[in-house]
């Protein structure tokens, strides 16, 4: 089973519960932990140990053949993101903004575009126990094409029981391309009008796509009937309340997870992940 | 000589846009023939690449000299490669005409 944990607002606690749950699960069935929050990966920070194995992603882009190229500007008029500028006496090309869609090779009448590798980024696949594999999608600095990361992370995932995908926030392509076959979303919220705008956006997303989804309160107040409100409403699950604590967040802050620490706690995470699974397997 | 102007509206009385690649017109002065061209531009709305995609309609409509409050890198980079004599005008509130004033009266520095 495929779900991924999503938020509109950041900073609610998706990758808190993304962690835990894939930690808790762990314990009795096999879990891959997929970090497709390719620009700003963090979900290494709660597993330190595991080996890190490091493949590269690399788009395709543009090669220029000087000699056969006319500077006819074919290839910059069909590009659509400005990557490509035909001057005087060449061709200049913007790697960081060409999309790889290899239009301009097709435009060339000369033949003169050939398409080589160009890395972006990097997808980093750990071991952390038996039962827990951790891969990681990292998006190199100054780089676009998150969806492509993505991509390569979630194809590195494979299938598991379980396979657990950490998103970005907002939901704009990356998010949408990293809920993209899951089976159900998690969507984490806070007790915030922040929070809660920003989940109907992120609900809104999920359902468009056909994804079951099911919430998750985190650093609850307990004052958080505008949310619960909301997922009546639109009949959404609460999946759990998270309450606002200074011991979760002085576990989590140092590294550690809760459920790592608290039997407890483990127990609540395990329990999230089978409401998951019956809400799916009832659909 | 052909000289460009980011202009806010189509008309030399409009006023200079201070952003180049996101000025939604462009004024073109001929100073041999004294004839006015105004483009409407068709990078203005883009979603990224829009520098290079502004200098592209520059060097394809043959302009020599851009005058412009601001310039990012990557269309800098473009426009000079093309040959494009990148000259700054930042003063704010003025009109395309007196950026051209500016421009005849000398001293406009090189970017």
């Amino acid at each position: 089973m495929n779900i991924t944990v999503a938020s509109g607002k950041g900073g609610t606690g998706k990758s808190m519960v993304a962690a835990n749950l894939a930690w808790s699960l762990s314990a009795s069935d096999p879990v891959t932990l997929v970090d497709c929050d390719v620009e700003e990966p963090n979900l290494h920070l709660f597993f330190p140990d595991g080996h890190p194995v490091v493949s590269p992603v690399s788009v395709l882009v543009p090669d220029i053949d000087p000699d056969r190229c006319t500077l006819c500007g074919e290839c910059a008029r069909f590009c659509a993101f400005g990557a490509l500028v035909a001057a005087k006496d060449r061709v200049l090309f913007f790697p960081e903004h060409c999309h790889s869609c290899g239009g301009c090779a097709v435009a060339c009448p000369e033949g003169a575009i050939a398409e080589i590798a160009r890395p972006i980024g990097t997808v980093t696949e750990r071991t952390i126990s038996p039962s827990l594999r951790l891969v990681t999608g990292t998006l190199n600095e100054g780089e676009v094409l998150a969806v492509k990361v993505i991509q390569k992370a979630k194809a590195a995932a494979g299938n598991a029981p379980w396979v657990i995908i950490d998103a970005s926030p907002g939901t704009s392509c990356p998010v949408v391309e990293t809920l993209t076959g899951s089976d159900f979303c998690i969507l984490v919220t806070e007790s915030t009008p922040f929070g809660l705008h920003d989940l109907a956006i992120a609900y809104d997303v999920t359902y468009q796509m056909g994804i079951q989804s099911g919430v998750v309160i985190n650093r609850s107040d307990g004052k958080d009937e505008a949310a619960h409100r909301f997922c009546e409403e639109k009949k959404i699950p609460v999946l759990a309340v998270i309450p606002f604590e200074r011991r979760i967040a002085e576990i989590q802050g140092s590294g550690n997870l809760i459920s790592r620490r608290d039997p407890a706690w483990k127990e609540r995470f395990c329990a999230i992940g089978r409401a998951c699974r019956a809400l799916w397997e009832g659909a | 000589m052909r000289i460009c102007i980011p202009s806010r509206g189509p008309e030399p009385g409009d006023l200079v846009d201070e952003r180049f690649g996101r000025a939604p017109y462009y004024l073109i002065f001929d100073s041999e023939s004294g004839t006015k061209e105004s483009y409407k531009n068709p990078a203005a709305e883009g979603m990224g690449g829009v520098g290079p995609r502004a200098a592209q309609f520059l060097l394809d409509k043959n302009v020599q000299v851009l005058v412009t409050a601001r310039i990012g890198g990557n269309a800098l980079g473009a426009l000079k490669a093309g040959g494009i004599t990148i000259l700054l005008y930042e003063e704010p509130g003025k009109t395309v005409n007196d950026a051209i004033t500016a421009y005849k009266g000398g001293g406009l520095k090189e970017q």
